[in-house]
């Protein structure tokens, strides 16, 4: 009241007459937000935490259209309220030291003044939160979706026990039923969390007991967060216990039970190693400490009685004994108690949680399964062009995996010439083809067509050809890792819920993977090239004596499996990083995924690519944090799976097996 | 057969003064000597070479005789580096530790310093406690036993698990490059014990030797190479020399063949590559003091692919191929990466062979297999007049037998 009679007085003193009437209009003129705020003038003016709640209240529950912007602009420090009639405005700095009104009511300019005719209304931190309440229904029942959407979402970030009442009398008016479910979810949430009603709560908990999203496990982790207590005799009534601990256990080893009972001043503390060596060192006299000469105190048996001596002297702290230590101990009891304090609720919780972790386990089972197919896919997408130069001619080609880096330069090389990426693409898989084939059909002619007879021969020299290879490709774009970018299209991830999600780019190799695999099937049966081939490779002489050109099938089956190798390069690009080194990475565990799967054999490479993709995610399932050791293990599976089984999971019999 | 092994193999008597002169060469010409003619680090890269021979010399066995084309050797020669380096490294550091703690007013416990010594060597992996494998670290004997145990027992169990099943030509070598693979991935990790891909480091300080300065540290050191070097040579021609030899030399033109005249060809083999592994280690356990550092990068796979290489280009089957070709390939590698090869201007383009050196490297390979499958030891048959038969068609090479390519197709 006081500062409104300043102002009016303030008015009076320093303004003409005439402009006074003018400015203080009467009541009726007023718009009806402005007449709100007019009744709560003073404690609006005020602004204090105790006494603002009947202003915001009487604003938020006005229910008309501006009221969310009167609050927004308080809660900004964009209220000024003009000297002259206390009337409140938004006001907007427009100049130094000059502001524009504008009318609440009418959203119209009202004119441009001074500051020192303006009186700016600065809420503290307790009353913009109390704003920032008020706010919420409004945001929650926003025209906008959007922004009812982001209120969702800063509610769930941060969520308080004020947002419970404005989200509950929100759900009601909701129309889009997405929204709605979502605000139907979070209502739940908070109950959980903040409801003061017990019975409110747990049958909150029982409704989402079988909902596997982050959220609801972390609503429901928080509220069995437990604290590690210690009291002297019995656990006490009013306690919430998790579980009671006997030290020594294998959750509580009797050295943490004692500092626990150190840290919490109900026992003396242990002395550690480092506090006796200083109070050693700190009572040295004369070449001995305790009566215990300096030099004989490498061992803890002379340190101990060094130590025991001095605090006979009085020097320092006594050490606690053994039985010191066990009596304290037996004692105390040792619990963990749950922050909550309803043990009601608490069950409730656990029972959901434990029915939820079964839900999770079985979508983890099926996400790591995706994995296994994922990463499958890849392998049989690097051993596939193997498969034919290996598999089916039987040449080792240690270059293979520089086939694949050369698909893969091939698509960044595109990708700089063709901005547009789904483009870039389609151009880069035919030419991938097109180069790692003529290379392929190079390297045939030039160098493996005079090995044929000696196989370790031709591993060697392909080794050659490899790390050659390898080098140019460093020499010319490189040692860092250049990026094949995917389109836009296979950005992002097939989300089915919280747990199970697979990227689209994944999705497109486990295609690719099918398709190669037809089109393998599709020439080696059905094509002249196909028939030809497995002629060659079974009988080349027979083969020869039937009309057929050896040399011309050799060429063009070693030129096939490198023009795949090329295509899965593409692919592998586009997840991975291309360097020079991109083809070494795959190709030991492309020869095992060939080996594995059984030579010559396609349907082997299918399931030999199946068994080290699902084995290494199953390996790196089990020890997460390292993948070296999923490899490792894997590798070493691989070696004793040999054993049994030397010539794959799918071996072939009889003439065809060669030897 | 009464000759003695020097009469049947002259050229085991030449190889020997050879390596004598060599290495008095060296030591003449050395810093420590005084002349100074030879810098400290070239008598490292000289020792280290050296080396390197002994383990071209046991890939020669195996696969120059026995026809095992194994990419795994050098991981036996990273394991005996492994083994002397933990002694090493847990003895260097021990010393300093002792020595920093002989200030402090109370003497340190046994277990202060084990632990400070844990702390320091492990710290670079966030861990301070010594790992099970480092129980004998204190102990330059046990060390030295393991030295020979670790590549050994694993290339006995490797040997045994794949001879056993009969996994042969490729298919071994790529379960051996497997093996080397699955070891390497291994070691990379942070809690192998091994710090991870740090690795272990500061080798070239010996213990005890502190006041020697390293000039003649590496002088000794290439003389022990050189001893192992020479001791390997006589023992492989010893090997090779009788039945023995000869049945090894059958297992890799028909094994098939020697199994059926009655010989344990998987005892053979499991031997040949035992051993193998065995003095790889030892050339390991040489090598890496002289390096100063070793991590897991050193025994991938593509090393033991090199090794190959250099068996290849010095001509396998003989065993002084063997050593000429991993002396001629590594010294020249170091040559050309070393940067000290002026690069050649071609007006548009600048061949720096820094960059272009494992260009050349592999396709001399290439060549060298197509073109001269003995090697650069096939130069001598020129000089001792043993030509090759004027036979038609190609040389089929170890894995079809002495068989040329149109008789093999009859």
């Amino acid at each position: 009241m006081r500062a409104l009679l300043a102002a009016i007085a303030a008015v009076f003193l320093f303004s003409p007459p005439a402009q006074s009437q003018e400015a203080a209009p009467a009541a009726s003129e007023l718009g009806a937000i402005q007449t709100i705020l007019q009744e709560h003038g003073d404690i609006i003016a005020k602004g204090s935490r105790k006494t603002i709640a009947p202003a915001i209240e009487a604003i938020a529950a006005s229910g008309l259209t501006q009221a969310q912007t009167v609050l927004q602009t308080w809660q900004s420090k964009d209220m000024w309220r003009r000297k002259s009639d206390g009337l409140f405005f938004s006001g907007e700095e427009i100049a130094k030291k000059t502001y524009r009104l504008t009318d609440f009511d009418t959203g119209e300019a009202i004119g441009e003044l001074d500051k020192g005719d303006l009186k700016q209304l600065k809420p503290n931190s307790g009353v913009r939160a109390l704003i920032g309440v008020a706010l919420v229904q409004f945001q929650l029942s926003d025209p906008d979706a959007t922004r009812r959407l982001e209120a969702l979402t800063a509610i769930q970030r941060d969520p308080e026990i004020s947002h419970l009442a404005p989200l509950r009398a929100s759900i009601p008016g909701e129309s889009n039923p997405t929204i709605k479910a979502r605000k139907e979810q979070l209502e739940t949430l908070l109950t959980i969390s903040f409801d003061t009603d017990e019975a409110a709560r747990i049958a909150a908990i029982t409704r989402i007991s079988g909902d596997i999203s982050l959220d609801t496990r972390a609503t429901l982790n928080t509220l069995l967060d437990t604290t590690r207590k210690v009291t002297a005799g019995a656990i006490p009534d009013g306690e919430n216990v998790a579980r009671s601990l006997i030290p020594g256990s294998d959750t509580l080893s009797v050295d943490d039970a004692y500092s626990l009972l150190a840290t919490k001043g109900l026992a003396p503390p242990r002395i550690p190693d480092n506090e006796i060596r200083t109070a050693l060192a700190a009572n040295i006299d004369g070449g001995s400490v305790g009566g215990v000469p300096v030099a004989s105190l490498t061992s803890t048996e002379a340190r101990e009685r060094a130590y025991a001596s001095l605090v006979d002297n009085g020097l320092a702290a006594p050490q606690p004994t053994q039985s010191e230590i066990t009596a304290a101990l037996t004692v105390h009891s040792f619990f963990d108690a749950y922050l909550e304090p309803s043990s009601a609720v608490t069950d409730a919780a656990e029972t959901a949680l434990s029915a939820i972790e079964t839900r999770v386990a079985l979508n983890q089972t099926l996400d790591l399964a995706l994995d296994g197919i994922s990463l499958a896919s890849i392998f049989f997408l690097a051993a596939i062009g193997l498969a034919i130069t290996f598999g089916v001619m039987g040449v080792i080609n240690m270059a293979h995996g520089e086939f694949i880096m050369m698909g893969a330069y091939t698509g960044y090389v595109v990708q700089q010439l063709v901005p547009n990426y789904t483009v870039s693409i389609l151009i880069a898989l035919p030419l991938a083809f097109a180069v790692t084939f003529a290379a392929g059909v190079a390297m045939e002619r030039l160098v493996i067509r005079h090995l044929y007879n000696r196989p370790l021969e031709t591993l060697l020299a392909t080794f050659g050809i490899s790390i050659a290879l390898q080098q140019i490709a460093k020499n010319i774009f490189g040692t860092q890792a250049r990026p094949l970018t995917a389109p836009a299209w296979l950005d992002g991830a097939w989300v089915l819920n919280d747990v199970v999600s697979i990227s689209y780019i994944r999705i497109a190799i486990f295609v690719l993977a099918l398709i190669f695999l037809s089109v393998f099937l599709f020439i080696m049966k059905r094509t002249r090239l196909g028939l030809e081939t497995r002629a060659v490779t079974q009988n080349p002489r027979m083969a020869a004596s039937m009309g057929i050109n050896p040399d011309k099938v050799n060429m063009l089956t070693f030129g096939l499996g490198s023009g795949i190798a090329g295509i899965a390069g593409v692919a592998i690009g586009l997840f991975a990083k291309v360097t020079s080194e991109l083809g070494s990475d795959y190709i030991v565990q492309s020869f095992m995924t060939v080996v594995v799967g059984g030579v010559g054999n396609i349907w082997g490479t299918l399931a030999g690519a199946a068994m080290i993709g699902f084995l290494q995610k199953g390996i790196e399932w089990m020890n997460p944090s390292n993948t070296l050791a999923a490899q490792t293990y894997m590798i070493i599976f691989i070696i004793i799976f040999i054993q049994f089984r030397p010539r794959g999971i799918i071996a072939l019999k009889g003439r065809a097996a060669g030897d | 057969m009464t000759r003695s092994l020097f009469a049947r193999n002259p050229s085991v008597l030449i190889f020997l003064s050879c390596l004598a002169l060599f290495t008095l060469g060296v030591t003449a010409l050395s810093e420590a000597m005084g002349t100074g003619m030879v810098s400290t680090s070239f008598v490292k890269t000289l020792g280290k070479t050296l080396c390197l021979c002994l383990i071209a010399l046991a890939m020669d066995l195996v696969w120059g005789y026995t026809g095992i084309l194994s990419l795994g050797h050098f991981a036996f020669f990273g394991l005996g580096g492994y083994m002397i380096g933990m002694w090493l490294m847990y003895e260097r550091t021990r010393d300093i530790i002792v020595s920093s703690m002989a200030n402090n007013e109370i003497p340190p416990t046994q277990q202060e310093v084990i632990d400070a010594i844990g702390n320091q060597i492990f710290g670079v992996v966030g861990s301070s406690d010594f790992p099970l494998i480092w129980a004998f670290s204190h102990s330059l004997t046990l060390q030295l036993i393991l030295v020979v145990a670790v590549p050994g027992l694993l290339a006995l169990i490797f040997g045994w698990l794949a001879f056993r099943s009969r996994v042969t030509g490729v298919y071994l070598s790529i379960l051996t490059q497997a093996m080397t693979l699955a070891l390497a991935l291994y070691l990379f990790q942070n809690d192998s014990g091994l710090r991870g891909n740090n690795g272990l480091s500061g080798l070239q300080n010996v213990p005890g030797l502190d006041d020697v300065p390293q000039a003649t540290v590496s002088l000794w050191f290439l003389w022990a190479s050189a001893l192992a070097l020479g001791l390997g040579y006589l023992f492989a021609a010893w090997v090779v020399s009788g039945k023995f030899g000869s049945v090894l030399r059958g297992i890799r033109d028909d094994e098939a063949r020697v199994r059926f005249l009655g010989y344990s060809v998987e005892g053979y083999k499991l031997f040949i590559f035992t051993v193998t592994a065995i003095i790889a280690g030892i050339a390991g356990a040489l090598y890496y003091p002289q390096a100063g550092i070793i991590n897991p990068a050193e025994i991938a796979p593509i090393a033991s692919i090199y090794l190959a290489v250099w068996v290849a280009i010095g001509g396998r089957g003989r065993l002084y191929g063997a050593v000429i070709g991993a002396a001629f390939v590594s010294l020249v590698s170091t040559w050309f990466t070393g940067g000290q090869v002026p690069s050649v201007p071609l007006g548009f383009y600048t061949v720096d062979w820094v960059d272009w050196w494992q260009v050349v490297l592999g396709l001399s390979f290439v060549l060298v297999t197509l073109f001269a499958p003995k090697g650069i030891g096939g130069l001598f048959d020129y000089f001792t007049g043993r030509t090759p038969p004027d036979r038609h068609g190609q040389d089929l090479g170890p894995g079809a037998g002495s068989l040329q390519e149109q008789e093999a197709d009859t």
